[in-house]
């Protein structure tokens, strides 16, 4: 057995201390564009298999590729906010392997030659400290088609009676970003490991390049960990664990993968390099395929299409278009709203700043807009086990609750419960309140005849009032409260009780 | 005008007369199929014939005419189509067992431009596997016959389309050309065939072979009838990244021109590397009078050396198998065409992929394919994939020379004539030979055209190969015409008149 089971595992502070981890991402994204790379079949989401091809992703014979334009644009915004050199000239090459989900057995993708290089990418950590990711090279590829194993017990191919492929996704447009090593993160890896794919996906979405949804795979990670003793040894032995798709996977991925190196090593180990598959279940990762040398994809330049050499006026063109960054895009929002450089920060980790500023959008105020999203509704979230943006309630079901409070016709804490209408899928806040019958009683007349009844049924506190000890209000209001189901405004009940006692 | 004498014409003649309503293309497409049932199960130039979809174009046309609708100067002009090209609703195997069954669901660019000038394809032509050899024994579907001699090979790859033209069957065929498949097997039938300018006409449904050599051309029996079909199928296609955007110079005009047998002040370049050594006596006879009758309508003789045109196969041989490895690896059994389970053991994708890939090609196809991926394994990639570019770079140098010095380049196309069936089927090597005059265009990607020069002294026909510079095809047609006007005055008629009957089945 090269893999330890997860008893064989070093604890992560010891592991850190003894070993320097060293990282390496690469990072899919799928392209937003219309068509896909290659040819003029829609680059959609969910169709019905094998309905979003034409002979060129089905790999017909015959079937020629050409490059998608937009593609290109693409890449090379996403190759300039990452602050890398945009090629003069490249060129697309075959790699070439058997596998039933590439329809013509190999990948059109670049590899010598790819569109953008050597850039870099400043990562916010949790404590507000930034690490530089430098980056190696951002390139154009192809997906593969989907494969669906039929039969076997762990959806894997092995075991499966058969096997069914869906080339919609064949020939949809990705961006590969890799990194160069990642050191000196220490003890930090896991971390800036999340931060770094985080940054890009938040990237993705700001550049408008793709809707970057982990979910749906539209961004995955493959995570390449290595360990040595010291900062200045040689480099480890990396594993290189593919397809990590949420940002808690990846942390996770290399906080097991620092432990489980770290015992392999202790026990007088190598570390393998090899592919290693994560388990989201077990927060652990298994062997793979091993990477050796016979591994020969026969590279070669692709034939079939001409070299792509971006105008260099388009380049600028398309550098001055871009869009305003995450971080600069934070530290104007933050400014705008006031917030403390912690408040900011935890709105950054909760991934609440888009719809903070939606919320705002719709009417609240930035104070307001926080208090719901990183109170109430983070709470919600963090029950649930869900992405603040997943919760059934959007910015401007906030901003319309938040409105309510504001002229009055709800108090907070009916808000709240106009909130957990929302939540259930009552409507909007507005018709939670006419469908609970959740707004403030404002006419004097039925919170007099709830006073009047409180009294009543404590004449004792109504003695203690009338003879000048106010201690024993509260009671009464409280009593007025609950009679009204809290839809009464305290303030008035208090003012009324009075001017009846004493009156 | 009696159905023999119908599939008699050229294209151009035919085009005059349905233009003029003299014949009908239905009459004039009946009349080829006929001549196909009549000659075909001798000469075998076709895998597949499509007589219900001919007629049902020529009918269309004729309509049209009858209607008075402006057509294409070629509609209702019948054409075979080499069966390396996809035709929606066709069979299309590329000679290959591997493909079987498979009837493709699109048309190639050149079949839409051909349907859509109206010319009714007669149907799909024999080949080499994949387009693979010099003689069409590669065929996985028997053996395509010379019609000059039919225990002769008619070239290859595309010794169907050459043997349908020059057995009457067709006035025109489409043939791709990827080391001289067009040109060698023009040469050894007597006819008339076109490479192309790399990227001049679209290789959109073209199953490749070499992606960086292949382009499709015109052949037929004469070299207007070539400028007809070359103009019609070529231009530019934004679905091949790799085609020309710009438009070439008239070729039909060019080919009118050059009848005129004017060539004053045109500077011929003759290569001293093809010539001499291997080529056989009256190939090169033939060879030498065509290019006295060049100077005598005025055109000077300059000899030009192209030295790095000797490492050309060789190259070839390594930038073809390749791209072939690659271009051939989506042949798996898994998506269309032939699949095969594995006698014995589970019929996992890997194993059903070897299995089919070891059933449906042919050894030549193999040897390619082996020859290929190792050429481009890691460690050897450099000395092999990577020297043979190096080559090409250096024989794309030497034409830039050589057309510094000439406007166009001649060759004898083929060293020899047609072989006997069989001769050089067990020797890899003799085969390639076929094609060491033909090949450097393809490497350079400058266009070729071959005419047929004369019979050498087996009595067979010798070609003649005129190379131009890259985009200017029209010289190619200019020269070609010229030559054979000049050619035919000597011989009386043309070089097919002098072909054997073929014996008709009843």
């Amino acid at each position: 057995m090269t893999s330890p089971t997860t008893t064989d595992l070093v604890d992560y502070d010891d592991a850190v201390a003894r070993f320097d981890p060293v990282l390496g991402i690469e990072v899919h994204v799928e392209l937003g564009t219309r068509t896909k790379m290659f040819d003029g079949a829609p680059a959609g989401f969910g169709e019905e298999p094998n309905t979003s091809v034409t002979p060129v992703s089905l790999g017909l014979p015959g079937s020629l590729p050409v490059v998608n334009g937009t593609a290109v644009e693409y890449a090379i915004r996403i190759g300039l906010a990452l602050n890398c050199e945009i090629a003069q000239s490249c060129r697309f090459a075959r790699k070439n392997y058997f596998y039933p989900d590439v329809p013509k057995n190999f990948q059109t993708s670049q590899y010598d030659e790819p569109i953008a290089h050597d850039g870099w990418v400043d990562v916010e950590l949790e404590d507000g400290t930034t690490f530089r990711v430098e980056i190696e090279r951002a390139h154009m590829e192809e997906d593969a088609g989907k494969n669906t194993h039929v039969g076997g017990a762990t959806g894997r191919i092995h075991g499966a009676e058969y096997s069914l492929v869906d080339y919609n996704r064949a020939g949809i447009p990705l961006v590969e970003i890799v990194t160069r090593p990642i050191t000196g993160a220490g003890d930090r890896a896991p971390e800036v490991a999340r931060a770094y794919v985080q940054t890009l996906r938040d990237l993705f979405r700001a550049l408008e390049v793709s809707e970057a949804r982990m979910e749906r795979g539209n961004v995955r990670a493959d995570v390449n960990v290595s360990l040595r003793p010291t900062p200045d040894s040689p480099l480890g032995t990396r594993t290189e664990t593919k397809n990590v798709n949420s940002f808690r996977s990846v942390e996770r991925a290399v906080r097991y993968e620092i432990s489980r190196q770290a015992a392999v090593l202790d026990a007088g180990g190598t570390v393998v390099q090899e592919t290693r598959h994560w388990h989201e279940d077990t927060g652990t990762t298994t062997s793979g395929r091993i990477k050796s040398d016979a591994e020969d994809y026969r590279y070669f330049p692709e034939p079939d299409l001409v070299p792509i050499a971006p105008d260099r006026a388009w380049v600028e063109e398309i550098r001055a278009a871009l869009p305003e960054l995450p971080a600069a895009r934070r530290r104007r929002l933050q400014g705008e709203w006031g917030y403390a450089d912690a408040e900011m920060r935890d709105v950054v980790n909760a991934g609440a700043v888009e719809l903070i500023e939606a919320t705002t959008a719709a009417g609240a105020s930035p104070t307001a807009a926080r208090k719901w999203w990183m109170g109430e509704l983070a709470r919600t979230a963090k029950q649930q086990e869900v992405e603040l943006a997943d919760l059934p309630i959007t910015p401007a079901q906030i901003g319309q609750l938040q409105g309510l409070v504001d002229s009055g016709r709800i108090n907070d804490k009916l808000a709240r419960q106009v909130l957990e209408g929302v939540l259930a899928g009552e409507g909007d806040p507005e018709a939670v309140v006419q469908a609970r019958g959740l707004e403030v009683v404002s006419d004097d007349g039925p919170l007099l005849a709830a006073i009047d009844d409180a009294l009543a049924a404590q004449p004792d506190i109504a003695e203690k009032i009338r003879g000048g000890n106010l201690g024993p209000v509260g009671a009464i209001i409280g009593a007025v409260m609950k009679a009204t189901r809290g839809q009464a405004d305290a303030a008035r009940v208090r003012e009324l009780v009075l001017e009846r006692v004493q009156g | 005008m009696t159905n023999a004498d119908l599939t008699r014409l050229s294209a151009a003649q035919l085009a005059d007369r349905l233009a003029a309503g003299d014949v009908s293309s239905v009459d004039a497409t009946q009349a080829h199929l006929d001549r196909i049932a009549a000659v075909d199960d001798a000469v075998h130039a076709f895998l597949h014939v499509s007589a219900e979809e001919a007629l049902a174009t020529a009918r269309e046309v004729d309509d049209r005419r009858a209607r008075g609708e402006e057509v294409h100067a070629l509609a209702g002009v019948p054409i075979a189509v080499k069966d390396v090209v996809v035709t929606k609703g066709l069979p299309t195997t590329a000679g290959s067992r591997i493909l079987e069954g498979w009837v493709p669901p699109y048309d190639a660019t050149l079949v839409e431009r051909i349907k859509a000038a109206g010319l009714p394809i007669l149907g799909k032509t024999n080949m080499d596997e994949f387009a693979m050899g010099s003689s069409t024994e590669h065929s996985a579907y028997g053996d395509t016959h010379n019609p000059w001699d039919l225990d002769r090979i008619p070239g290859g790859s595309g010794g169907g389309s050459a043997a349908a033209v020059a057995a009457y069957e067709a006035p025109l065929a489409i043939g791709t050309d990827t080391g001289g498949s067009i040109r060698q097997p023009a040469a050894v039938t007597g006819t008339v065939g076109v490479k192309p300018t790399y990227g001049s006409v679209s290789r959109y449904g073209l199953i490749a072979l070499a992606s960086s050599l292949d382009q499709a051309g015109p052949v037929t029996r004469t070299v207007l009838d070539s400028a007809l079909l070359h103009e019609l199928i070529g231009g530019h296609d934004p679905r091949d990244s790799t085609s020309i955007p710009e438009p070439l110079p008239s070729l039909v005009e060019a080919a009118r021109a050059g009848a005129s047998g004017d060539l004053t002040g045109l500077r011929v370049g003759i290569v001293t590397e093809l010539q001499g050594e291997g080529y056989q006596a009256g190939v090169l006879a033939r060879f030498h009078e065509s290019l006295e009758l060049l100077q005598q309508a005025g055109a000077t003789l300059v000899e030009v050396s192209c030295p790095h045109f000797t490492y050309a196969l060789a190259a070839y041989y390594l930038i073809l198998p390749a791209e072939a490895s690659s271009n051939l690896a989506k042949f798996d059994g898994m998506r269309f065409g032939l699949r095969v389970e594995p006698a014995q053991g589970p019929a996992t994708a890997e194993r059903v992929m070897a299995a089919t890939r070891g059933q449906g090609f042919g050894d030549e196809v193999k040897r390619r394919i082996i020859l290929g991926t190792y050429a481009l394994s890691a460690g050897y990639y450099d000395a092999y994939y990577g020297s043979a570019q190096k080559v090409r770079t250096l024989i794309q140098r030497d034409f830039a020379a050589a057309f510094a010095q000439a406007d166009v380049l001649v060759s004898p196309t083929a060293p020899t004539t047609a072989f006997k069936l069989g001769e050089k089927l067990d020797d890899p090597l003799a085969m390639y030979l076929n094609d060491v005059a033909t090949i450097p265009a393809n490497l350079a990607g400058v266009p070729g055209l071959s005419l047929p020069s004369g019979l050498s002294d087996d009595g067979l026909p010798a070609g003649f190969q005129i190379l131009a510079p890259a985009k200017a095809d029209d010289r190619l047609y200019r020269v070609g015409a010229a030559l054979e006007a000049l050619l035919e005055q000597s011989w009386e008629g043309p070089l097919l008149a002098k072909a054997p009957e073929l014996e008709v089945a009843r």
